[in-house]
């Protein structure tokens, strides 16, 4: 059946089964492969995506569930790649393998949305569903608080 | 997803293609095990470093360096990305020597082809470490070219030009060209001499030691646009995911694929052959389902009805398992260490002390799981994929789909993970059968989480006896070690029951304590699963019985934890490793890299000191440290524990130190000790994979736990001891930080409650 996705601003149409999960639309329908596979189960957080701006894991996300909504991937986080947290992850060389980074930073970048400054107990609730088996929690940790303080000196 | 394969023509340098056919009859095995890093054949014992590795080293700057017109500076990395910063770190050393501006420095990925470049296994913690001043003199070799290139053309003697950010600058005249104006006549001359060559004053670096490159791969890591294996594509592929047999040995007896080819995108189903034992890195065989997308082959592969002849392993269970190493350990077994009288020293002593300790299967659970996209037509095979082989995935492609391996390319694409892992390319054949099966389509096999920790080449599951004779001091005047594991070797041959001696050099026969009776034994151990390394490999038990059995004895003695395993390494001196029947030093020349306890206590003083010992702590608070050498670096970690209400664990603070020798890119050190600390606790407090009927029970990320950001420690301080001299020899660093962090742990978990933890992982001994 045909449904119509927003992702990143662009309208796609795919010709796919309902219940496939957004994760496999976006990453062998469409390409966009930044989105990444780790659990198919929601256990690990690679696969993070906003849904209206909210991070969801597509990997247990129906593509159904996801018409009408406004689809954002890693690639599309910021038309140049500056994002606040973005850029915070590049300036603490935070990434080892990076495999996981594209979820850390859809999680993180909602989390600051909704919580502009988070204290470590606020990094922990939200951050703790996205592994990353390289261990750059100490930097994840960091880039977040550093991101925050740019986004708040920026408004 | 294009390789740029013409560097060396940029510079006009011949290509070699040294046949391969030799590497992949007969002798297949023995030539992988080379690859792989086990003991150099007798013929080849005097080479060490990266000359004992096999098909050695490359150093030569027109294979590696290429200069374009526009003076855009790319240095082919042949090592693989997976974390560790190597595609950072190695362009940098050349951009160092070169005078290159690293804004105009990229770097491109080269294909597996060890003839052409030498050794390209990333495994071992060897990449910077082999390949340091090989980088250095080539950088310097191109600067030296483009100096006299832009000497012949001023007309000038090459003595009165230098290179200088970018350009060459005639001294006297202050004219300047720009590297990429010289670069085409610098590549017609000839490659100056090794003794020509004019290193750098360490004092001049740029980069190298400072530790302030962003990471060459950050923009497009923090974009999505970075590609690893499982990212792969290409035009008209079908993507496949395979059952596997669930029991190590297993086959398939019968299957039934009606329901699965209903599933709308599945388009065929294909039975793979078993390799038979000892398979190295071949497939395990299975039935893939082949379809438009992964998750269509993915419901394909659920509708499968197979009945499966689980085979020898049929009945395997890891809690029995445990039963008969801690059996094997409790009588006799080869001796593969002695040093003066044990029997007699235990045997007069006024006490004696023993314990035994118990490591589980691990599995790598790289976030990235396996997976290939090979396209195999025309008699040729193309695979792109996440591997630290190239070499040894081209080879088993070649072997497995019977082309000569010139007709092989493995491109290398980034690692989402490796740890070992994808040292074994079982995935990529997988994925070249079915492009061969499909008629030449191109074929993405993907793994799932479930694949992966099921069919895993398992970290081994060890048990560790230490008994010690002590002295009215409490000190030890015997100590037996008796290690059982499975070994790796079981991977390679058939049935091998004893450790190798590289596994049983890590850690456990080099032992560095200043102890005068001396036995160590191997006894037998039989392999019920794929066996592989894992990150730091057998170092990770033996550092975890021999750091928990010394804080035991200094508890027994009453003494403080840290003072007493300082007098157990005794004073600083450098031992040669042969002296105490060590057969393996990490590939390296034992005369050169000595056992220097001295640097053992360097490191854990300056961990001590970092974390503050001795300090007074709050109630259910408690320190631990551990020291251990392995990658013939020297790694130690002091933990603080706090252990509350039901045995919560939390870790406020881990102080980790290295002496690795001369740092180069000391960012990515740091960043490997942070990342070293996260596993090692991750594995002290969570890594777990047991077996019941042969089969593994754990399967995704719930049952397989990983340590998460919240119960991280809270603050990790590295400590880099310096290094004085840049000619001094490289150690290892990728994996020598997780060895001391599970003994470092459970010891101030210990101080915190008096509870010894001797069986990982921890979960919920602490209730």
């Amino acid at each position: 059946m045909a449904y119509t996705l927003n992702v990143n601003g662009a309208d796609h149409t795919v010709d796919v089964d309902g219940e496939m999960p957004l994760l496999w639309v976006l990453r062998d329908v469409l390409g966009m492969t930044g989105t990444k596979f780790g659990c198919g189960q929601a256990l690990c957080g690679a696969c993070t995506v906003h849904l209206d701006g909210t991070a969801v894991r597509s990997c247990q996300t129906f593509v159904s569930d996801a018409v009408g909504t406004t689809v954002t991937t890693i690639e599309g986080l910021s038309p140049d790649g500056n994002h606040p947290v973005q850029a915070a992850w590049r300036e603490a060389n935070v990434p080892q393998c990076g495999y996981c980074q594209g979820g850390q930073i859809m999680q993180a970048a909602s989390l600051l949305k909704d919580t502009p400054n988070p204290t470590d107990a606020d990094i922990d609730a939200a951050m703790s569903g996205n592994i990353c088996r390289c261990g750059t929690y100490p930097r994840i940790r960091a880039a977040i608080k550093q991101a925050a303080t740019k986004m708040a000196g920026a408004q | 997803m294009k390789h740029d394969q013409n560097l060396g023509r940029m510079f006009g340098a011949p290509i070699a293609n040294v046949s391969r056919r030799a590497f992949l009859t007969g002798i297949a095995a023995g030539s992988l095990i080379l690859s792989v890093g086990l003991p150099a054949r007798a013929q080849e014992a005097e080479k060490y470093a990266g000359e004992g590795m096999a098909n050695g080293l490359r150093e030569d700057p027109k294979i590696f360096i290429a200069i374009g017109e526009d003076g855009t500076v790319t240095v082919l990395c042949h090592r693989s990305e997976m974390g560790q910063g190597v595609r950072t770190s190695w362009p940098l050393v050349v951009a160092d020597e070169l005078e290159a501006d690293w804004s105009r420095v990229k770097v491109a990925q080269a294909p597996g082809d060890e003839p052409r470049f030498g050794n390209q296994d990333t495994d071992g913690s060897r990449s910077m470490r082999h390949h340091f001043m090989t980088l250095r003199r080539m950088g310097a070799a191109a600067r030296q070219m483009l100096e006299q290139a832009a000497a012949n053309q001023w007309g000038v003697p090459v003595a009165e030009v230098e290179a200088n950010n970018h350009e060459i600058v005639h001294t006297t005249s202050n004219r300047r060209l720009g590297f990429g104006e010289v670069a085409k006549a610098a590549a017609d001359l000839p490659v100056p001499s090794r003794e020509s060559l004019k290193l750098k004053d360490p004092a001049k670096f740029h980069y190298i030691g400072k530790g302030e490159t962003p990471l060459i791969d950050g923009l497009d890591i923090s974009t999505g646009r970075a590609q690893y294996g499982i990212d792969a594509k290409l035009d008209g592929m079908v993507h496949a995911v395979i059952a596997r047999p669930p029991v190590f040995g297993g086959t398939v007896k019968s299957y039934d694929d009606a329901e699965a080819l209903k599933v709308p995108g599945v388009l065929k189903v294909i039975a793979i052959d078993p390799t038979p034992a000892p398979a190295v890195f071949l497939p395990l065989g299975g039935i893939a389902v082949v379809a438009t997308n992964t998750w269509a082959a993915m419901k394909g592969r659920e509708a499968l009805k197979i009945e499966w002849d689980d085979g020898p392993n049929a009945s395997y269970s890891s809690e029995e398992y445990k039963a008969t190493l801690e059996a094997a350990v409790r009588k006799p077994g080869a001796v593969v260490r002695e040093e003066g009288d044990a029997d007699k020293a235990f045997a007069g002593a006024a006490k004696r002390i023993e314990a035994e300790y118990y490591i589980p299967y691990l599995a790598h659970a790289t976030m990235e799981p396996p997976a290939a996209l090979v396209r195999v037509a025309d008699g040729k095979c193309e695979a792109w994929s996440c591997v630290q082989s190239p070499q040894a995935t081209r080879d088993h492609l070649a072997q497995r789909l019977g082309i000569p391996v010139e007709n092989v390319t493995v491109n290398v694409t980034l690692l989402g993970g490796g740890f070992g892992r994808k040292s074994k390319p079982d995935y990529v054949v997988e994925a070249g059968l079915l492009s061969q099966a499909m008629g030449g389509t191109p074929v993405k096999v993907t793994w799932t989480r479930e694949d992966d920790l099921v069919n895993d080449y398992f970290h081994a599951v060890s048990m560790e006896r230490i008994e010690a004779a002590l002295d009215d001091s409490g000190k030890p005047v015997a100590w037996l070690h008796r290690s059982a594991a499975p070994t790796i070797m079981s991977i390679f041959a058939p049935d091998p029951k004893h450790e190798a001696d590289w596994e049983m050099g890590m850690g456990l026969v080099d032992v560095p304590f200043d102890i005068p009776n001396v036995r160590i034994e191997n006894p037998e151990a039989a392999a019920h699963t794929r066996i592989g390394w894992f990150r730091s490999v057998y170092n990770v038990p033996h550092a975890f019985a021999i750091q928990s059995f010394a804080a035991e004895l200094a508890a027994a003695a009453g003494r403080d934890q840290k003072d007493y395993l300082l007098e157990l390494i005794g004073p600083a001196r450098q031992v040669d490793l042969r002296n105490l029947s060590v057969k393996w030093n990490y590939g390296e020349d034992p005369s050169v890299y000595l056992l220097d306890t001295g640097r053992l206590r360097g490191v854990i003083q300056t961990a001590a000191e970092g974390i503050g010992w001795g300090r007074t702590l709050p109630q259910g608070s408690g320190l631990g440290i551990a020291g251990h050498r392995s990658f013939v670096s020297y790694v130690a970690a002091a933990v603080e524990v706090q252990v509350g209400e039901g045995g919560a664990l939390t870790i406020p603070r881990v102080d980790i130190a290295i002496d690795c020798g001369p740092q180069i890119n000391p960012d990515r050190i740091r960043s490997q000790m942070e990342g070293a600390v996260v596993m090692g606790v991750s594995l002290a407090t969570l890594g777990e994979i047991t077996f019941k009927n042969g089969r593994a029970e754990q399967t995704n990320f719930d049952t397989f736990e990983v340590t998460r950001i919240d119960a991280a420690p809270k603050e990790i301080n590295v400590h880099l001891m310096p290094a004085s001299d840049y000619s001094l020899p490289l150690g290892g660093v990728g994996e020598p930080g997780v060895p001391p962090v599970a003994p470092a742990l459970t010891n101030a978990i210990f101080a915190a409650t008096r509870k010894r933890i001797r069986r990982l992982p921890i979960r919920d001994q602490l209730a």
